[in-house]
């Protein structure tokens, strides 16, 4: 806590495109008191100001080399609550996209023969280096969300994640369903709490808020079967932003296999 | 000037959006080194987007920033639609400069209010202007909403925005929403007066150093999106030939590449845009400049910030214009074409979005896949730049003490509006 009692509050980033963190500043239009409650005390986007004393740390972008596991155990030693903020943090998002071929071909892709100038590795969700106290999904995180999440950790709660899928909230909006298009779309087994945003305005949801437990795999293949699309198209877009939970669950299938 | 010693280490230079370093070490009055040092982890997506199909592309590489992210989105679809050879309705024409206008004020409001106006104003953050400037505050939250709002109106979000597709839109604006915008827009007008009034106020370091500048142009308008490469030594090149601009290299202290052209170094974004356009700025984002003392060709690295603000004068005037063209005509209720793959093939993509000129390049297999892809970003072009201002400004403030001169450099620096992580996500240098 801060002298006049707020609670310090502390934002960092890694491999992202800090624009979880611009949602955050535009949460600010609409409640500008936000800054009443808390006092936020490094936030490099934004201001100037930097501490090692924080009681909420939220982070966004995902680890993505070794260096970046010191500082994020740092911050985890210091903060009481940790927040994955964002696909990058809570998935590893679209970075995990890398994941899906050789390390060295992707290095040597991007910076020909200087490629061992630079450190990396496979991207990983921060919670596969530190404990997560909660989550706040999406790409980006909406803004609302956001607030309501600091209205919860404030009150001393856990923050709820909805566990249903996205096709509930879609229906909810009287949506024309996309998969009856042929459009791709993970409504049926991503996690809701987007308000649809992405169907309402068109274009089949990417699974960016990752997926609900104990997704039916299988029918869900059969509906974006039906719907007339490839596996390719499929795997395309069950990948963009879950490779890294889809891969973890085949090692976990592999070692059960053995 | 011979005992003078400095040895700065700025670990992550804030108010910028990414990681950097400034680096300085000056022993006896000469300087060793002083260099701006880019630290962001590497995202790799050129080549993570090998092996993706067409029409996903956009809403990838819109995640490579998340302030310019409809920059990214429409570089891309131009890129794609290049490649296949996909034609735009005038709506959708109409449409994407409006989204794009959005960006504009929206990038812009936040460089200008939120991370260079508190070093003007002598504070650490705009967070004390709540108490000092209240009302500076909250005009800059309203223009932010405003510019929001009107992206969202078009694309569903500002931040990676859900329905720019493949050769237009999957959701279109109703004539109710932007008669409505038409109306804050209009309204907006006021609070531009304000913030041209306000920035003509600040006091800007004084700093002259001649560079090349280089942005689209075109004929008909201010250019933001296509058009031919211009730069100040009267060089202009096709879309497609920008690898004669850009010329990349590594160099070991940066996860960015560095480019350069005619020169060591050339500079890109909303000064390099005034400078080479100033012609086709609207008339009353052209009294904006005089009010800033500003007249092409300008070489002070600091009024990069204040070309900003002059342009989102040009980018709500332009909006007014184009909702009222949008209305005149009528919304009508298109899709986007069925696209025919045509074997596939490789296009070219450009737009000038609020840091500088972008590019996106794509190969497509005869099944829309993409195999082959670069990038080249607003941010990664200035950094060469960047170094020799730095060099150049050093040596001018080098009497004044340290805490000073890191701030100096600091600002320089913030002045670019870098956006260090969209510079880390670099390209392949050898197409085959």
């Amino acid at each position: 806590m801060s002298e006049n009692g707020k609670p310090r509050v502390a934002f960092f980033d890694f491999a992202c495109c800090e624009g979880c963190q611009l949602t955050v500043v535009d949460s600010l239009q609409t409640h500008l008191d936000l800054l009443d409650a808390v006092d936020i005390v490094e936030f490099r986007e934004a201001i100037s100001d930097q501490s090692d004393d924080y009681l909420v740390a939220f982070i966004e972008g995902s680890c993505t080399r070794e260096s970046d596991e010191a500082r994020l155990k740092k911050i985890r030693e210091r903060a009481a609550v940790v927040v994955a903020l964002g696909a990058c943090a809570h998935t590893a998002g679209l970075n995990a996209l890398k994941n899906l071929h050789p390390l060295e071909d992707v290095r040597e892709w991007v910076y020909g023969d200087k490629a061992d100038w630079y450190d990396t590795y496979a991207a990983r969700p921060i919670s596969a280096v530190i404990e997560v106290d909660a989550v706040i999904p999406g790409c980006p995180i909406d803004r609302e969300e956001f607030v309501s999440v600091v209205k919860a950790l404030l009150m001393g709660k856990t923050p709820p994640v909805p566990d249903y899928p996205v096709c509930v909230e879609c229906k909810l909006k009287e949506n024309v369903c996309l998969l009856l298009e042929g459009k791709p779309c993970m409504g049926p087994v991503a996690r809701a709490g987007c308000d649809a945003i992405c169907p309402t305005y068109g274009d089949g949801c990417e699974g960016c808020r990752g997926l609900i437990p104990h997704p039916n795999d299988n029918a869900m293949k059969d509906v974006l079967e039906e719907a007339g699309l490839t596996v390719d198209q499929v795997m395309s877009r069950m990948t963009m932003f879950n490779t890294y939970p889809l891969q973890e669950k085949e090692a976990v299938a592999g070692e059960e296999v053995k | 000037m011979s005992e003078v010693n400095v040895n700065i280490n700025v670990h992550h230079v804030t108010r910028v959006e990414g990681h950097g370093d400034i680096v300085v070490d000056v022993k006896n009055g000469e300087i060793k080194k002083c260099q701006f040092e880019v630290v962001e982890a590497p995202r790799f997506f050129e080549a993570f987007v090998r092996g993706r199909p067409y029409y996903e592309l956009s809403h990838i590489t819109s995640r490579i920033c998340g302030i310019c992210s409809v920059g990214h989105a429409t570089a891309s679809l131009r890129a794609t639609e290049n490649a296949l050879g996909v034609e735009l309705s005038e709506q959708t024409v109409l449409l994407r400069k409006l989204i794009f206008h959005g960006e504009i004020i929206d990038s812009h409001v936040l460089h200008t209010y939120y991370l260079v106006a508190p070093d003007l104003l002598g504070v650490n953050s705009v967070i004390p202007l709540i108490e000092t400037h209240r009302p500076v505050v909250e005009r800059a939250l309203r223009i932010k909403k405003l510019s929001g709002d009107l992206c969202a109106m078009i694309g569903g979000r500002h931040t990676h925005p859900c329905a720019m597709a493949v050769g237009g839109f999957t959701h279109l604006p109703t004539e109710a929403e932007l008669r409505e915008m038409k109306g804050r827009l209009e309204a907006a007008r006021e609070d531009m007066v304000a913030t041209i009034a306000l920035f003509a106020t600040l006091p800007w370091p004084e700093f002259e150093r001649e560079t090349e500048y280089v942005s689209l142009k075109k004929d008909e308008e201010y250019a933001f999106i296509d058009g031919t490469i211009t730069s100040t030594d009267g060089f202009s090149y096709p879309i497609d030939e920008y690898r004669k601009v850009t010329n990349e290299w590594c160099v070991p202290f940066s996860t960015a590449k560095w480019t350069k052209h005619n020169r060591e170094s050339y500079m890109v974004g909303a000064l390099a845009r005034f400078n080479n356009n100033f012609d086709q700025l609207h008339p009353k984002a052209k009294e904006a400049a005089a009010k800033l003392g500003m007249k092409p060709i300008c070489t002070n690295t600091f009024l990069n910030t204040a070309a900003q603000a002059v342009e989102m004068v040009h980018s709500v005037e332009d909006s007014i214009e184009i909702i009222d063209q949008l209305l005149t005509r009528g919304i009508k209720s298109e899709k986007p074409p069925e696209v025919n793959l045509n074997g596939g093939g490789e296009g070219v993509g450009s737009c000038d979005v609020p840091r500088g000129i972008l590019f996106h390049n794509y190969v497509y297999d005869e099944n829309g896949i993409c195999t082959q892809a670069n990038c080249i970003i607003p941010t990664n072009q200035n950094w060469a730049n960047v170094n020799a201002d730095m060099k150049a400004y050093l040596p001018q403030i080098l009497d004044k003490p340290e805490d000073e001169i890191r701030l100096h450099l600091e600002m320089l620096v913030r002045a670019y509006d870098p956006c260090i992580s969209c510079s880390t996500h670099l390209l392949n240098v050898t197409f085959v």
